[in-house]
């Protein structure tokens, strides 16, 4: 299916002659905007990207990208997701999600196609409330969310999905911001090129519900304070002046400390998104910021966790080619055959 | 022509050790017992062996929803009922001639199906204090002449198996496991079965446990053997040779022949079958079958969900394949909003619907055919599928290859439903000539279709849309659940293309009708009453309408293999009765849509027992409305 000039895809080749009607100012525009650089820069022809969605805001995304596109039903993007990485697993397959698509209606398939380790991009865009029906609070809206459902304040916790998507055993997880414009071009390629489920959140500001949700990932007065980069081998190492840092407690605990006497780097955690075990990426998952905290927990960006697995879709496949070249392809006057066939001769049936 | 009584239609003769032989012409078993008990499995090696020895042949197995209820209750009672004739013959039979029970619990609960007069065989062993109590039984009913109706035979079938395999150091329970082989020995001597399909069966199941095997086949023997010796047994039964048609016959049940009709039409298409499901009662089957068909290329996905299932298969069939799933009632009512995607987005795609008894989880092991209007209607807005329903066991594989090549021609959702009973239940199946079918043509667009431009709403004269696939270069487009203007296939919310599109949709199932084979009369093409049914009823409706005529009515039966669009003569054919009953498993769906649709009217006979009907109460209403 390749063709013989590899394509010098641009970002521009990549959009759709469709209106973009995400409201002005919405992050998704950012979002867009960086998937098509990202997939531009992979050399892989267009008509071999299909991006399936549910109902949302995020969902849109589909009719933007000239691409194939299925902007499906609520939830269910996964599903179509399944279905056709399992008849087509030369397809690059994209699911375009959001929090309640993903996370609340949906929260079954997004879970069983990450256990799978079904070789798709899951991109849950991650705004903490539901935009498209006008603003109630989702499942990752934080305790007090004020919205026209809740208006007294949230008491449901939330989920968090890196969370989830661990503990369904992702093999590749991450997190980026979109208006970290770079860092999100560098993550959904990085998504693009593992092998398997690969999920990344994308924190998403919906500036008409629930503005300025992720201003202390943004404001760069408290940026750095409050954003840890995740890099394979390094030590867990953030702060203004590059002095604070992650270390494990006796407890197996993960604590903030100040990097100076009796604090060493080596004593700091180390990022291993290569770990089998996917302890670490969890415990980094629990990181909330938490501004009343006396020191407050900085939230992670980047790879939480990527490792190999053989996927649902190419074991799937496999098993098919296996059999077919041990016990030969399937005829159709093989298909009735049966330990117990008789025959009714024509005379017999004159007698 | 068939009766379900055991007509005589000779002298006796003398058989084997000068006992008498009387032929019958049809005689139908009831094999029941504890669940436990391997009724199942007693009753389908009855059927291969009466199949393979000539007769026609037909099946009801009835199984409790508990896996293992408690033993001997009457909720755990499983039974095997099998219909085998000289005769063309098309349901399971009315009436028992001859009951074998394994216990109390068993006599109880089919004891009412059993003919006067009829045979009924028990294993007196079991009908021990607690058996009796555990049934709901004062004293035994084999002692206090309440069965003196009937021409007991009391055979302590447990003991006499236990002595049988003996020597073979079995524990109790692996030698009281043969104990059905030996009840089913009596009855192949009964009815002069050969054993030798059996035994080769035994011979090839227990090959790795040569104890076992060695039981199961003296258990056999020593049942046949005491069969030809005791006296309490003074004559044997012939059914002779059915006269069928010259072939090549297998037995099938209906999820196998449907199973087989998704690869054949596989084949056929020359794609490649997507299975996706989730396990449910009555449709579980076709998924373990299809499993291990990855020889033909068949994928099976066991999905988290029935939603799950539907939207892969939506899913498969976009990419190019043949997407289908199969399920139950209550599967399809998870499956409704991502059928309306199907419907939306114009992707083929076929649901099977093993109907089981409803609503709700309903009565999950017995069949029902109350699914039609759900099938029909089960979907927000102006939804329209196309729905072809299976009339036998082995229809189901014409009507499978049939709802494939509906939905790529059409580029829709098909429905194809069948039910507990079909799904279940065997009969013959000639095989002959089956490998040269009429291929299914599929083509994928490669170029742009319009002015350089691949539109994906661009349709045919049939309405039909092209089915263009990822990762063809050029024809990269977008579809949704979103309301589509048609020819580009945009987003579109203006009221005249609503309008438009809703029609378009509508038409193009309606244009179906052009491409369906006619509706068929069996019976005279006009007079008194004409018999309409669709799906597993189809044998009793024959059956009946046939007895009917031959009390001299003029009666005609059209049975509707084509439920949405109806076949286009239908208004015709109803046109030419006085009379119209439709006689159905469910309060009177199809009887409701054709009254809805043709505005005639049909009497309904409506019967929802999770067990389908008998000819005799189908007969009676006939003559109900013929003296009206
Ligand atoms: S409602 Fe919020 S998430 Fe939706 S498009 Fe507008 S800003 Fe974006």
């Amino acid at each position: 299916m390749s063709t013989t000039s590899l394509p010098t895809l641009t970002a521009k080749d990549l959009a759709s002659d469709q209106e973009v009607r995400w409201c002005p100012g919405c992050g998704d525009y950012s979002i867009l905007a960086q998937m098509k650089k990202a997939l531009a820069g992979l050399g892989i022809p267009r008509e071999q990207f299909v991006f399936i969605s549910g109902i949302g805001c995020s969902s849109r995304f589909p009719y933007y990208m000239n691409t194939y596109g299925f902007h499906s039903i609520h939830g269910r993007a996964p599903t179509l997701a399944t279905g056709l990485k399992i008849a087509r697993p030369d397809l690059h397959v994209w699911v375009i999600t959001g929090d309640g698509d993903g996370l609340s209606i949906g929260g079954n398939h997004f879970i069983h196609a990450i256990r799978r380790n079904l070789d798709i991009k899951i991109i849950l865009f991650n705004n903490e409330i539901y935009g498209l029906t006008k603003g109630q609070y989702s499942p990752t809206s934080r305790l007090g969310t004020r919205t026209k459902s809740s208006p007294m304040g949230s008491f449901e916790l939330p989920l968090r999905p890196i969370s989830i998507a661990i503990g369904a055993e992702a093999t590749f997880v991450a997190r980026t911001v979109d208006t970290d414009i770079a860092h999100l071009c560098d993550t959904l390629q990085r998504a693009a090129r593992h092998k398997g489920a690969a999920v990344v959140e994308v924190y998403q500001n919906c500036n008409i519900f629930n503005d300025g949700v992720w201003d202390y990932m943004k404001d760069k007065s408290v940026k750095a304070d409050n954003v840890l980069y995740l890099e394979h081998g390094k030590p867990m190492i953030f702060g203004k002046d590059k002095n604070k840092g992650i270390r494990l407690n006796g407890k197996l605990e993960p604590e903030v400390v100040t990097l100076g006497p009796g604090v060493a780097q080596d004593d700091l955690l180390t990022h291993d998104e290569k770990a089998e075990e996917p302890t670490l990426a969890y415990l980094l998952s629990r990181f909330v910021h938490d501004p009343n905290a006396e020191t407050p927990f900085p939230e992670p960006v980047g790879v939480f966790r990527a490792v190999q697995r053989p996927t649902y879709d190419q074991q799937l496949n496999d098993q098919v080619e296996q059999v077919i070249k041990t016990k030969g392809a399937g005829k159709m006057e093989e298909l009735f055959q049966s330990d117990d066939i008789w025959i009714v001769p024509e005379e017999t049936a004159q007698s | 022509m068939s009766t379900t009584a055991p007509v005589p239609i000779s002298n006796s003769t003398n058989g084997h050790n000068g006992r008498a032989v009387q032929e019958r012409q049809s005689v139908v078993i009831r094999f029941a017992g504890d669940s436990g008990d391997g009724m199942q499995l007693a009753g389908t090696q009855f059927t291969n062996a009466s199949a393979i020895f000539g007769n026609d042949i037909s099946t009801l197995p009835d199984f409790p929803a508990e896996i293992r209820a408690p033993a001997g209750t009457l909720a755990g009672v499983s039974g095997y009922q099998i219909n085998f004739s000289s005769q063309d013959i098309h349901t399971p039979g009315d009436q028992v001639n001859t009951l074998v029970v394994m216990n109390p619990a068993a006599l109880k609960t089919n004891l009412k199906d059993l003919e006067s007069g009829g045979i009924l065989i028990v294993n007196s062993d079991s009908f021990g204090t607690s058996d009796l109590h555990k049934a709901g039984y004062e004293k035994s009913p084999l002692d206090d002449g309440s069965l003196k109706g009937y021409r007991m035979i009391k055979v302590p079938i447990t003991s006499l198996n236990r002595k049988a395999v003996a020597d073979l150091k079995l524990s109790t329970r692996e030698a009281d496991r043969c104990k059905n082989f030996f009840a089913l020995g009596l009855v192949y001597w009964l009815y002069e079965r050969p054993t030798e399909p059996t035994l080769r069966w035994i011979k090839d199941k227990f090959k790795k446990n040569p104890a076992v095997q060695e039981a199961n086949v003296r258990a056999l023997k020593a049942g046949y053997n005491f069969g030809d010796t005791i006296e309490a047994l003074p004559v044997q039964y012939r059914v002779p040779k059915a006269k069928i048609k010259p072939g090549k016959y297998r037995k099938v049940t209906g999820n196998e022949a449907l199973s087989l009709g998704l690869v054949a039409a596989s084949l056929l298409a020359n794609k490649p079958l997507v299975y996706c499901s989730y396990p449910i009662t009555p449709a579980s089957d076709i998924l373990h079958q299809l499993a291990d068909m990855k020889r033909f290329g068949v994928r099976t996905f066991q999905a988290e969900d029935e939603i799950a299932a539907m939207g892969a298969a939506i899913g498969a069939s976009f990419g190019g394949t043949l997407g289908v799933t199969g399920t139950s009632g209550p599967g399809v009512c998870l499956k409704s909003e991502a059928i309306g995607l199907a419907v939306m987005t114009e992707i083929p795609v076929v649901i099977v619907d093993v109907q089981r008894g409803g609503p709700s989880t309903g009565l999950p092991t017995k069949t029902e055919q109350a699914d039609l209007l759900q099938a029909m209607f089960g979907r927000n807005g102006e939804c329209p599928v196309a729905i072809i329903a299976a009339s036998t066991p082995a229809d189901c594989y014409r009507m499978a290859i049939e709802a494939v090549r509906l939905a790529v021609r059409f580029m829709t959702p098909v429905f194809l439903l069948t039910d507990g009973y079909l799904a279940n239940g065997s009969e013959p199946w000639d095989i002959s000539g089956l490998d040269q079918q009429e291929a299914i043509p599929i083509t994928h667009p490669s170029k742009p279709n319009q002015d350089g431009q691949f539109m994906p709403y661009l349709r045919d004269e049939r309405l039909v849309r092209p089915w263009a696939i990822p990762g063809t270069p050029g024809l990269e487009h977008r579809v949704g659940g979103i309301e589509k203007q048609d020819v580009t296939g945009n987003v579109n919310y203006e009221p005249e293309n609503h309008q438009h599109m809703v029609n378009i949709r509508a038409q193009k199932i309606a244009n179906i009708a052009n491409e369906i084979p006619e509706l068929e009369v069996a019976g005279p093409s006009e007079g008194d009453v004409l018999v309409c049914g669709w799906g597993g009823t189809y044998g009793s409706l024959a059956t009946a309408v046939e007895e009917a005529r031959a009390q001299g009515h003029k009666v005609a039966h059209a049975h509707f293999r084509y439920l949405n669009p109806f076949p286009r003569n239908t208004a015709d054919v109803l046109k030419r009765y006085k009379k119209i009953l439709v006689p159905e498993l469910n309060g009177g769906q199809l009887c409701w849509l054709l009254r809805a649709k043709f505005l005639v009217n049909a009497h309904s006979l409506s019967k929802v027992q999770g067990k389908p009907f008998l000819v005799s109460e189908i007969v009676s209403e006939i003559n109900d409305l013929l003296s009206q």
